[in-house]
């Protein structure tokens, strides 16, 4: 037996080693991954990030170098500061501030000393930066906007956050990224796909060589141009109407669901958020609470309709036999359901058809055609639901599925919507008469109330409205090209159109807004608007809404205007939509008296009265001001 | 008995395969842990590999010498070797240089010689001889002492000269020992030490105490008849000692970074901190070690495609450390039949001393086998993070000369003692 005692050792020693190399080397191995190799140094080799192009081919946007100073604090050898800080045009405690905050990050890895320099500076620099040993200057690629429009539509770009690192393994450290805009939809066709070269390290984290001479290693691609629908020119024109108003202009081409134009106002030079003095100038645009420039007013303003929605009463309701085109009101110039109060009507009272319902906006036909809706089916609920379908099937209540990252849904209440509110199920079509009249529960927002007016244009179909036009050796998402219909037949959109081009007639409400040689449809409208002050819900000025498209036959722009407490729609939004559409299709203003009228006034006042702590009148009893007359008082409020 | 041998070449070519298949990987994997990117030249001789190369092609003339000597020799002149030996490592603290804090090597012009190395190899013949002695008993105290004082001589020499790896290394002739009839009780004795000194350690003096009085009380009830109360109180109160005496050993008499390994070992610290930091510091080799034999996976990188390895991220890599190589370029299929080609010629070596007629000859040839067992088993087991760090080279795979000219001169003194086996009677 004696002889076994080696002989088991060695055999178990054998088994024992064969178990630990099992469970190093398979059941805990990390693998071949080069990139989780920390003996293999990754450099990488950034392509160029594509350039941004108009629909008519202007080129929006592209690149520019950016020079920053890096520092590796180990490296750095005794310099002559003075010298080295008039350079960079900062002073010496900057400089000891700076460099401490280096060393404290790592003394071995780089990190950036001054960013941003300007292109004089980096030439003189240049020259004599061998004299200081431990900095060098590391070449960047910076956005170059080459227009000062359209910034909430072409975004930005910065670094990476944690968080994106996290959601997708392509994105390192330091990485740009796009953060809003196309920038941010389209950033996988733009940034291209980085190179990255593998060089062997040693336990020094000196590099030996290239890994493998290099053969894993990759070239960058370049990042895909892209075309985007917008019209630069017709958008730098609402930009241009919109000053000294808050709102939006969301502009569609009825055919293809194209995005003419997207008008966030106030708008912002998008220069202002690049390189040097992006942070302060961010700040300061985010802290503009009066004006939010920040907020895209065109996809996030969520607002009753007003008006506008009374065109989709009417289709719902000829859709469900509720009505035909002759069926006829007496307006009194209030509306009696059997509730409390009637319900107003600016109409100035008469006989009302579909036809002048609508051109003199009718609140009674419409309030009427909504029961009659309703009130078709055994129960609320029941009417309500196919209501709702219908209106949803024009893109409302959901987002729209655009290609901006950023929207709202919306509202369209359907039958539980109410159960909910009215448990017992005391409710019915008088209820929520507020409806009809694009009040009450439902809520759009401008991009939803240009589909819905583009729809119309179509003749019951539209398109998701979306900013892509072209990518580089690319198609466009399908999403964009897929035709959608709604529950509504195609006939039943002739006489509403009709009516939206009496709008326009003598009778209509914006008998006045006509530009000559333009079949224009169009339809106004208000919505009320409350705020919050000191927790009190105050009324404000009403927001003036305007949607239209044009022309009436082969459409080719759809629009939804809003002005914030611009009164009612013909006023700011009226005036803004003839202009927009005079522009688009004829390139030239013939209605010159219109766009005079709206640079002049202003509405600044308005915007500014919640934050003053003083009483205030709204609507009618408030009064225009000229930008002339503002200017003044805020001189006056200076001194 | 014709066993296909002639007279002249009737060596044991499966060893002597087993042998070459462990020189020839070996160098392979020391050119991938010591080229450092420069076009290799293997004639190259300012480079490791180069140098192992020739220290390779001289162990073909030493082996030819072993194999001419007359088979007498080694047991006639066992113990003339043996006392020069001892002599060269007494020399050293005379002669000897001072290379990572041992004095173990002499240097003779460009070259360095390790006698440390070649000591194992007589001190398994010393061993052999005396053991095979007519007159010697090895269950006489006696004798036993005397056995005993061969091997300590050379053990404390080189632990005088802080090579504390090639001193546990003379523990393998224990295995010699106990195969020649060495009492069992030195057996249990051994084993219960070694797992004593663990428990005490890892759960302290107290507990070991507690648990060791209850086995022992167990072990008196049942075998009341076998061992007397007397006999059971004075083993425990032995156990106890040696629980508290540990700590002592382990806090007083070890120096500081043998504590540090140990503790490593045992997982004796359990703050993260301390773990992290450790982890920089001197379980820094252990850590990159056992990185780099997990980065290679099942098939391995590749020769010479060794990220960690190109890169020198394991210090002594092409000493010491050399499995870790293995690990990494040849993956679990090359560390397994590395483990496998040891665990092949260890078995061969055991097996062909079982049939040797002479016990000098099966003496020698156990305590090759064991010898060789002890580093294989360490040198492995340290690398890939089982067993303390205990500084001692692979047999064969190590780079440096003395060490593979030791490991030859062990090896193939027996394949000549084992060639003359037929023609000894």
């Amino acid at each position: 037996m004696r002889q076994f005692l080696l002989f088991a050792s060695i055999i178990f020693v054998g088994l024992l080693f064969i178990s630990r190399l099992f469970y190093l080397q398979i059941y805990t191995s990390s693998g071949h991954d080069l990139y989780e190799d920390n003996a293999i140094r990754k450099v990488y080799e950034y392509p160029k990030r594509g350039f941004v192009y108009d629909r008519n081919g202007e080129l929006l946007v592209s690149n520019q170098p950016s020079y920053d100073v890096m520092v590796i604090p180990r490296e750095v050898e005794p310099l002559d500061t003075i010298e080295f800080c008039s350079l960079l045009k900062i002073d010496k405690e900057n400089f000891l501030k700076t460099y401490k905050r280096a060393r404290n990050y790592s003394p071995r890895l780089p990190s950036v000393f001054v960013s941003h320099l300007s292109k004089e500076d980096y030439a003189v620099l240049q020259e004599k930066m061998r004299k200081f040993k431990g900095f060098y200057i590391q070449k960047r690629s910076l956005r170059d906007y080459q227009t000062t429009i359209g910034a909430n539509v072409l975004g930005y770009i910065a670094e990476v956050n944690q968080r994106e690192i996290k959601n997708d393994g392509y994105y390192l450290s330091g990485d740009i990224i796009g953060k809003q805009g196309i920038e941010k939809s389209y950033e996988n066709e733009l940034r291209g796909i980085k190179g990255v070269k593998f060089i062997q390290k040693d336990r020094f984290n000196r590099d030996i060589g290239p890994y493998k001479n290099g053969e894993k290693d990759t070239i960058p691609i370049p990042g895909k141009d892209v075309t985007i629908t917008i019209d630069a020119e017709l958008q730098e024109y609402g930009e241009f109407l919109m000053k000294n108003k808050v709102g939006g202009i969301v502009a569609i081409e009825p055919q293809s669901g194209e995005i003419l134009s997207l008008i966030s106002a106030p708008s912002y030079n998008p220069n202002l958020l690049v390189g040097r003095k992006r942070s302060g100038n961010y700040t300061k645009l985010n802290k503009d609470s009066i004006h939010l420039p920040l907020i895209d007013k065109g996809l996030l303003r969520m607002h009753e309709p007003g008006s506008p929605f009374k065109t989709l009463i009417a289709l719902t309701a000829l859709q469900e036999g509720a009505i035909d085109e002759q069926t006829s009101i007496r307006c009194s110039g209030a509306y009696h359901y059997g509730g409390s109060r009637p319900m107003g009507c600016h109409c100035g009272g008469g006989t009302r058809v579909l036809n002048n319902g609508i051109s003199k906006s009718c609140n009674s036909y419409f309030a009427n055609a909504f029961r009659k809706t309703i009130d078709k089916y055994n129960n609320a609920t029941e009417g309500m639901n196919v209501w709702s379908s219908h209106i949803k099937s024009f893109g409302l209540g959901e987002y729209l599925g655009y290609d901006l990252s950023i929207g709202k849904k919306g509202n369209i209440p359907d039958g539980s919507y109410y159960d909910k509110w009215y448990p017992d199920f005391r409710w019915g079509s008088t209820t929520i008469i507020s409806n009809s009249i694009g009040q009450g529960e439902v809520l759009v927002t401008p991009i939803q109330l240009a589909n819905v007016m583009a729809t119309i244009a179509n003749r019951g179909h539209y398109f998701t409205p979306h900013i892509i036009k072209k990518i580089e050796n690319d198609t466009i998402p399908s999403k964009y090209t897929n035709k959608h219909e709604t529950s509504i037949d195609k006939h039943h959109f002739e006489p509403i159109i009709e009516g939206l081009h009496d709008v326009y007639g003598p009778n209509g409400t914006a008998w006045f807004l006509n530009a000559s040689g333009i079949e224009i449809c169009g339809k106004t409208g208000t919505a009320e608007n409350f705020t919050k002050i000191d927790g009190e819900r105050k009324q404000l000025t009403d927001h003036s809404i305007f949607v239209a498209f044009a022309p009436k036959d082969n459409p080719q722009i759809a629009l939804a205007i809003l002005v914030e407490n611009g009164y009612y729609g013909a006023r700011f939004a009226g005036r803004i939509a003839t202009l927009m559409i005079e522009k688009y299709i004829n390139r030239k203003i013939t209605r010159k008296d219109l766009e005079n009228w709206i640079l002049t006034y202003t509405l600044e006042h308005e915007y500014i009265k919640p934050f003053l702590g003083e009483p205030f009148e709204i609507n009618a009893k408030s009064g225009m001001m000229t930008v002339e007359q503002y200017d003044r008082i805020l001189a006056e409020r200076e001194q | 008995m014709n066993t296909g041998r002639t007279k002249y070449f009737n060596f044991d070519w499966i060893t002597i395969i087993l042998f070459l298949l462990l020189v020839g990987f070996g160098w392979l994997n020391i050119i991938s842990a010591s080229h450092t990117g420069e076009t290799l030249n293997y004639l190259d001789f300012n480079q490791s590999y180069g140098k192992q190369l020739i220290f390779i092609f001289l162990t073909f003339g030493l082996v030819v010498v072993l194999l001419a000597i007359d088979t007498k020799f080694y047991e006639r002149f066992s113990s003339v070797i043996y006392i020069i030996s001892m002599l060269s490592l007494v020399g050293l603290f005379i002669f000897g240089k001072n290379v990572n804090g041992a004095t173990s090597w002499y240097a003779i012009g460009g070259m360095t010689l390790q006698p440390s190395e070649f000591a194992k190899a007589a001190t398994a013949l010393a061993v052999a001889k005396h053991i095979s002695d007519l007159n010697t008993n090895i269950n006489s105290l006696k004798d036993q002492i005397k056995t005993f004082i061969i091997i300590i001589i050379p053990a404390l020499l080189v632990l005088l000269q802080n090579d504390t790896g090639s001193t546990i290394v003379y523990g393998a002739f224990f295995f010699v020992l106990y195969r020649e009839g060495l009492p069992k009780y030195y057996l249990t004795i051994g084993i219960s030490m070694i797992v004593l000194a663990i428990l005490a350690l890892k759960f302290g003096a107290i507990v070991t105490s507690f648990i060791a009085s209850i086995l022992i009380f167990t072990y008196y009830f049942f075998n009341r008849k076998k061992v007397s109360l007397f006999q059971s109180v004075f083993i425990l109160l032995l156990s106890i000692a040696l629980s508290f005496g540990v700590k002592f050993f382990y806090q007083s008499i070890l120096q500081p970074h043998q504590q540090d390994r140990i503790s490593l070992w045992l997982r004796l610290e359990k703050d993260p901190a301390k773990l992290e930091q450790m982890k920089r510091t001197f379980a820094y080799n252990l850590n990159e070690s056992e990185k780099a034999i997990s980065s290679g996976g099942f098939t391995g990188r590749g020769f010479m495609e060794g990220t960690r390895t190109t890169g020198k991220f394991v210090p002594e890599q092409h000493t010491d450390y050399i499995f870790s190589t293995v690990g990494e370029e040849w993956g679990f299929l090359g560390c397994t039949f590395v483990v496998v080609v040891f665990v092949l010629l260890l078995l061969r070596i055991l097996h062909l001393a079982e049939l040797q007629k002479s016990q000098f000859s099966r003496v020698y040839g156990y305590g090759v086998a064991s010898i060789i067992f002890i580093h294989f088993f360490i040198n492995i087991g340290m690398v890939m993070g089982l067993i303390p760090t205990i500084g001692i080279p692979l047999p064969m795979f190590s780079y440096g000369g003395s060490g593979l000219w030791a490991f030859t001169i062990l090896i193939f003194i027996f394949i000549k003692l084992d060639s003359n086996r037929i023609n000894e009677w």
